[in-house]
């Protein structure tokens, strides 16, 4: 009993040492040599300002303004609206959207009546900033949007439902296919350039096979402005 | 369903199965003392840490020794840990709380606590906004081997008691657990860790990034030595997120590639042993019978989890959303699911996940349709002896095991014996109280928890409570800790965080206590039954096999035994079940 006590004490220390304190110092210290890019969360700066990771979704946003000329605040952050200039990313559930310091699902159940309203409310936003006429639901969407899309049958799913990180850096192509549309006509860009840029950014499955291909939004943002840097 | 989605599965089933037979042959050689290529490396540590631990290698215990020592280093392990997690701001001068997060209050530190010990690592708190580095590093990603250890040498211990010859020794617990670390943990851990910054998790030290995004607006980005920390998360079949997003953050797991690679890491433990039990057995069939047993139940589950997921969700289908392929996406269920990862690589990982004790999580299972939320439940119903976590997968089924030549030798109207080994009431006994324990837990707290009124509060949304979600959410909670798996329906919360600065994340006591006796008494008690069962096994007489020995290498046993496994599960949880994700699966109704 005492030496299994002694032994237990004098082991949870060196232990703690070598698993605790060796072990994530010895990572630290390769990885910092090694992939010192990949170890500090591929940080992406322009004109040597941090603009964010490459990893990292990003709410491309801009706060509104009430008719006070102040930035109008809900539950103490701004309240923001889509900026049309840039590619969104996906639905976030955290607060406020695509918060990288504290993370947090949907936990919206398969069938409850919330997320059905959730849905809902991303499809209309989508909609609004890709086919601003698929309110009144009246024939293919006017120039120039893309005239395929015209219903909540039209968005892609990952358009409408909440990514589990809620920093989901990723869209899939069917999304980004469908918001060039939009992005090649408010930056007075042809659309061959803007998809050129799109399968530019699209990462490949992994290995070849595992999980999906999908549009880094940050980077793909980030060259539209090297291309046209005149917006907002 | 795209044919990509199939080829991963079958991809991932192959790739496991080959890594795992040369590791279980290595596995072997390290609890039996052959050599092995990382003697010359390994010696010098080895000896160093038995002299300083006071240890003689060459003393076996007897099953109640190594019980006790195993029950006082997790004592003190549990005392530790709980004491730098109360005393988190005592050690910002170390640099490693450069977020400032104050120390935890006591309710979420006991639930923290027994968590980690018992491998289960359930959360009640969010990692990146409540854990300094310093806790991370010295607190949970210690506990993350030492629970993991405990789990790998009741195995080996049990192994060694079924194969024995002679005498009451089933090992000894020190150099099984310093073996286990040096010889297994850290070097899979080392090479793990550094693939995952390879593909872009992060590892470093710094305080959280301020950005100015492009748009203007301000984002704060969490940092902290992650891939150490994820990499015996897996391996070790812990699950405890670095980040509150688990595996879903992409700083966690950045690509579909390091999707693939910690699935590997959370299996090839638990499965390695199976074929270690072949090998130090001397009869590599019943390894192999044991192994087709888990793989036939593992290869069942992804596929209903992944047509259920592909399929979408009703609420989905309400809001006027198509589910099917379409050019550039996959559609189906993506609430809560990466794009990286897709349909199939959340489906699987969750299957990974939850078939052993893992419980990391890369989407969230609250969002998956009923009926792809019904096969978490249904690993664990089956309490985790599909793969399972590492040690606990292989003790558990070998439980079943004598479970099941004991009902096979009732039909033949023979005396059960396993390996040459009479089973007699003692063991039978004590297998039957191993097997019913971590349920009996499970349904006890879910009743309690059901029929409380604080319990009411945990839910996410009051208003879902009292649905088949809410009776889902808690349900999971007591089963995922009663199995020491550590996932969760995550709208269940213990705590009530006021901001995200973390002044206190308040605990709720109900949730936090309950679920902590959950985890303790579901971890310890079948440990000890298991350990008992090596004991009685230990140094009995083998008789040679006669022509009425009942086989149990052959297909009739493996199909025996998942009957067995389904049986038990089924009988156990099916009216609960009912009530929580079945009756979701089985309508397109919305639910407020």
């Amino acid at each position: 009993m005492k030496r299994d006590i002694i032994t237990s004490a004098i082991g949870i220390l060196v232990l703690t040492l070598l698993c605790g304190v060796i072990y994530p110092l010895f990572i630290t210290g390769v990885s910092q040599v090694a992939f010192p890019g990949n170890a500090n969360g591929q940080q992406l700066f322009v004109k040597g300002k941090l603009v964010g990771s490459k990893i990292i979704g990003q709410n491309f946003a801009d706060e509104v303004i009430g008719k006070n000329g102040k930035v109008q605040m809900s539950a103490g952050n701004p309240v923001t609206a889509p900026d049309p200039h840039y590619f969104q990313t996906r639905p976030s559930a955290t607060i406020p959207s695509d918060n990288a310091a504290a993370t947090m699902f949907s936990n919206l159940g398969p069938n409850s009546v919330a997320t059905e309203q959730e849905i809902a409310g991303n499809i209309a936003a989508y909609l609004a900033l890709n086919c601003p006429t698929a309110v009144s639901g009246s024939g293919p969407c006017p120039h120039p949007y893309d005239p395929a899309v015209t219903r909540a049958s039209d968005v892609p799913v990952d358009a409408a439902d909440s990514s589990a990180s809620g920093i989901d850096p990723e869209i899939s192509v069917a999304n980004a296919d469908i918001q060039a549309y939009r992005i090649a006509a408010v930056r007075h860009l042809s659309r061959s350039t803007v998809d050129h840029l799109i399968s530019e950014y699209t990462l490949g499955r992994g290995l070849g096979f595992s999980g999906e291909p999908g549009v880094d939004v940050l980077e793909l943002n980030l060259a539209l402005n090297r291309l046209s840097p005149s917006t907002s | 369903m795209t044919v990509t989605g199939w080829l991963t599965i079958l991809l991932f089933a192959g790739i496991l199965t080959i890594l795992a037979m040369p590791f279980g042959r290595y596995l072997a050689a390290v609890y039996t003392g052959e050599r092995t290529f990382l003697d010359p490396l390994l010696g010098v540590p080895e000896r160093f840490l038995y002299r300083v631990m006071r240890v003689d290698p060459a003393s076996g215990q007897d099953w109640k020794k190594y019980a006790k020592s195993l029950i006082i280093f997790s004592l003190a392990g549990w005392l530790v840990l709980y004491f730098i997690l109360r005393t988190q701001t005592l050690w910002s001068f170390t640099g490693l709380n450069p977020m400032g997060f104050h120390s935890m209050p006591w309710n979420v530190a006991f639930n923290t606590v027994s968590s980690f010990l018992t491998n289960t690592n359930w959360q009640y708190y969010g990692g990146e906004t409540t854990m300094s580095y310093f806790s991370q590093m010295v607190g949970l990603t210690v506990q993350n081997f030492l629970s993991a250890g405990v789990g790998i040498v009741v195995a080996v211990a049990l192994v060694r008691a079924i194969v024995s010859r002679s005498g009451r020794s089933i090992g000894n617990f020190w150099q099984d657990m310093i073996r286990t670390i040096l010889w297994v943990l850290l070097p899979i851990s080392i090479v793990v860790a550094l693939i995952l910054v390879f593909q872009g998790t992060i590892q470093n030290f710094s305080s959280y990034l301020t950005v100015h995004g492009i748009t203007g607006l301000t984002q704060s980005i969490a940092m902290g030595p992650v891939a150490s920390q994820e990499a015996i998360k897996e391996l070790g079949t812990n699950g405890g997120g670095f980040f509150n997003t688990n595996s879903a953050h992409p700083f966690e797991n950045p690509t579909a590639f390091t999707n693939f690679v910690e699935m590997l890491d959370v299996l090839i433990i638990p499965a390695g042993l199976v074929f270690m039990y072949g090998r130090m057995s001397g009869k590599r069939r019943q390894g192999f019978a044991i192994f087709a047993t888990m793989m036939i139940m593992f290869l069942g589950a992804c596929a209903v989890a992944y047509i259920a997921e592909a399929h979408g969700s009703p609420a989905q289908h309400a809001a006027g959303l198509h589910t099917q392929v379409i050019a550039g996406s996959t559609g189906g269920n993506m609430e809560g699911k990466e794009q990286r990862f897709g349909i199939a690589g959340s489906a699987i990982f969750d299957v990974v996940t939850t078939v052993t004790s893992c419980g990391a999580v890369n989407s969230a299972i609250e969002s998956f349709t009923g009926i792809g939320g019904a096969v978490p439940f249904a690993n664990l119903s089956a309490s985790e002896v599909i793969f399972g976590g590492v040690g606990t997968g292989l003790y558990s089924i070998l439980m079943y095991v004598l479970l099941a030549v004991f009902l096979g030798g009732l039909m033949v109207g023979r005396t059960p014996e396993y390996l040459g080994k009479k089973i007699e009431a003692r063991e039978i006994k004590l297998v039957a109280l191993a097997i019913l324990i971590t349920p009996l837990t499970a349904l006890f707290c879910t009743a309690v928890a059901t029929a409380s009124a604080s319990a009411r509060v945990l839910s996410i949304s009051p208003a879902a409570a009292g649905g088949p979600q809410g009776f889902s959410e808690t349900f999971y909670a007591y089963l995922s800790q009663a199995n020491n798996n550590g996932s969760a329906f995550a709208g269940y919360t213990g705590f009530i965080q006021p901001n995200a600065g973390n002044l206190g994340s308040h605990g709720i006591n109900l949730a936090n206590l309950l679920g902590g006796f959950d985890m303790l008494f579901a971890r310890y008690a079948p440990i000890l039954f298991a350990l008992a069962v090596a004991g009685a096994l230990a140094g009995k007489r083998v008789s040679p096999a006669g022509l009425g020995t009942m086989r149990t290498d052959n297909g009739t046993f493996v199909v025996l035994l998942i009957g067995v496994i389904i049986l038990v599960g089924a009988l156990t949880f099916f009216p609960a079940l009912l009530l929580g994700p079945i009756v979701q699966g089985l309508t397109s109704h919305l639910y407020h």
